[in-house]
């Protein structure tokens, strides 16, 4: 089959390898319909997240039709039309009982070497380096899914691929982000980041009952689809002198009530402190570059709370902790346990409350994958979402 | 002795170190401890550690090794029960939490001819009867190393012990408890063994891989998803876009 693989650096290829077998007994294959390139591929693709091997198949974004199931799968049926949650998932271990699906103990055969890193390991993600066990992804023709009856949610006829394929990361990924803010009535919510998380963070918050949203990007097609499709209010921060200062402004001088980060470790920046993060970043003496977590923690009001969706692997440098303390911050952040959320924005899709379509810009074939992974990386021909069929 | 028994046994000092054991230990102890401080290195330091620890085994005739083992040297007429002799042997400590009963749990491991369902490196273990048990290990070159063992204490649903027998050429021994808490039952298991030298000695120590200590917790994680789970995660034969 054809798949999209890391190969080195800055370089994906697509290469014809061979189709996935069942495994394990609870395992599943899925035949995909549609997939798409994530924000946090980028991080991959720009060398970011340590263990990444050359020919390893990316992609956690994905949907289709199960093809094959293991001996053990008992929900999940061949021709069953589904959405693959991105975090793998046993269902049965504390977590998993807990909700914290991202935090399963019991998916990541590579769990040492997180524990190495963290203490302890998440959940198994799908293309997300071998830190995170090693799973071949799905930006491919065909992706082995294990503990099929756990994650994979059906989809009713009468939606296309395009509304439901983000409902296995960016959408609940966004909107988990919206209600760590816990919104009350009159609450005014600040985004870092306006590509495709910050899109369902923004439009998730005004879900929730966010009195005002507050977008904050420098890509003026980014800033417009914040505005066009969640009425949010816009900084574009390289034409304003002080984020701090707008928004406090913006906030009749308190303060954004929450603050959400959904930019991630390749924070972009004008600042003396982003120019620090770059070097040292590219001296590999820092991990990540964290400007838009400090601006965060900076802006947000006393008592505020400060969500991360953005993703972080390693350490981070200058982090204002004394203003997390010294104004009682509340901190959010992690991978989304995405099927706490996949049911529940299933519904509001079916409802017609939102339809996550909205973000796409780009539709392409597996083909177009090296291509498309720079043009999205360089933010070209005002890409916000490329998906892909195979 | 139940589980609790053998935790508060560890942590209290109770002679069970024989005598001619406690004066080798004294004499060892005191002549690693000197080299370790004239290294005056971080290696040397921990020689140090090492010598100390073994003066105060000497010193006090208690060794906690063997107190969580149920390994007793104190008396003349309890030598035959020294499976592995201390300063010969590689000790591992490990616990999970699995969540499920102690009850289950203890009747899995009883059975050991399921260990080597999540213990990557033994190839076999044959029940014989309600005490003993043969166990097989591969090793490089298609040479195992096998053993007899012998169940020495067990406390229904809350403790297994067990050692070689005598006679036997790898001598090692081991125990696990189960004890129930709010978040799963927690599995601790104690590890020792004396590696011997040869063929069968390097077939012996692949059991513990290089680093004993990650093969044992390995072996635990293992343990875990498979109780919970019913399967081991794993990606081995997953297409890849290198291996063509």
């Amino acid at each position: 089959m054809k798949a999209v693989c890391f190969w080195r650096k800055t370089e994906v290829r697509v290469v014809d390898v061979p189709d996935p077998k069942i495994l394990n007994p609870h395992d599943a294959i899925v035949r995909v319909t549609l997939t798409a390139i994530c924000g946090s591929d980028l991080h991959l693709y720009d060398g970011y997240v340590p263990t990444m091997m050359k020919g390893d198949i990316l992609g956690h974004e994905f949907m289709g039709e199960v093809v094959e199931v293991g001996s053990e799968v008992r929900t999940l049926k061949v021709g069953d039309r589904v959405i693959v949650p991105f975090p793998i998932s046993c269902g049965r271990c504390f977590y998993c009982q807990q909700q914290l699906w991202s935090l399963c103990d019991n998916t990541n055969p590579n769990a040492w070497m997180v524990e190495a890193m963290y203490g302890f390991s998440g959940a198994g993600l799908f293309g997300y380096s071998h830190l995170y066990g090693g799973y071949a992804g799905g930006q491919a023709e065909y992706v082995r899914v294990p503990f099929a009856d756990v994650s994979p949610l059906k989809i009713p006829d009468g939606l296309t691929d395009e509304q439901v394929l983000f409902l296995t990361d960016i959408f609940p990924t966004g909107y988990m982000a919206a209600e760590f803010c816990e919104i009350k009535p009159g609450d005014v919510v600040a985004v870092w980041g306006c590509g495709p998380v910050g899109q369902f963070a923004i439009k998730s918050a005004r879900l929730l009952g966010a009195e005002r949203v507050i977008a904050i990007d420098r890509f003026p097609e980014r800033l417009r689809l914040a505005r066009e499709q969640s009425q949010a209010e816009t900084i574009d921060y390289s034409e304003v002198d002080d984020v701090f200062t707008a928004l406090k402004e913006m906030t009749g001088g308190r303060g954004p009530d929450a603050c959400i980060d959904a930019v991630g470790m390749e924070a972009h920046g004008h600042t003396i402190d982003a120019l620090y993060d770059r070097v040292k970043q590219t001296m590999r003496l820092e991990m990540d570059r964290s400007h838009v977590l400090r601006q965060a923690l900076h802006c947000c009001r006393k008592g505020g709370i400060v969500s991360i969706p953005g993703v972080y692997a390693g350490f981070i440098d200058k982090i204002p902790f004394g203003a997390a303390f010294g104004k009682g911050l509340k901190l959010r952040m992690g991978q989304c346990h995405v099927q706490r959320y996949t049911r529940l924005l299933l519904d509001r899709i079916e409802r017609g409350e939102i339809d996550p379509s909205f973000v796409i810009t780009h539709r392409v074939t597996l083909d177009d994958a090296p291509e498309m992974y720079r043009v999205f990386r360089d933010k070209e021909d005002e890409c916000i979402k490329v998906v892909m069929q195979p | 002795m139940d589980a609790k028994e053998t935790l508060s046994r560890i942590t209290s000092a109770q002679q069970n170190v024989s005598n001619p054991e406690r004066w080798v230990s004294v004499v060892a102890g005191a002549a690693i401890a000197g080299y370790g401080l004239a290294r005056r290195s971080l290696s040397g330091l921990a020689l140090a550690g090492l010598g100390g620890a073994l003066l105060w085994r000497g010193g006090t005739g208690c060794c906690p090794i063997y107190e969580s083992l149920g390994i007793s040297t104190h008396h003349d007429d309890d030598e035959s029960n020294v499976s592995v002799r201390y300063g010969h042997g590689i000790r591992v400590e490990k616990t999970v939490t699995v969540g499920t009963s102690a009850g289950q749990l203890y009747a899995y491991w009883h059975n050991f001819e399921n260990l080597p369902r999540f213990m990557r490196h033994l190839k076999s273990v044959q029940v014989k009867d309600s005490k003993r048990s043969h166990w097989v290990v591969k090793g490089p070159a298609g040479i195992d190393a096998e053993w007899d063992a012998e169940i020495i204490n067990e406390v229904p649903n809350e403790l297994i012990g067990w050692r070689s027998v005598d006679g036997s050429n790898v001598d090692n021994a081991g125990s696990v408890s189960f004890t129930p808490t709010a978040h799963g039952t927690e599995v601790k298991v104690l590890l020792r063994y004396d590696p011997p030298g040869g063929a069968i000695g390097a077939a012996f120590a692949k059991l513990f891989g290089e680093d004993p200590d990650r093969q044992v917790q390995e072996d635990l994680r293992r343990f875990k998803m498979l109780i919970e789970t019913g399967e081991l995660a794993t990606t081995e034969g997953q297409p890849s876009g290198a291996a063509r």
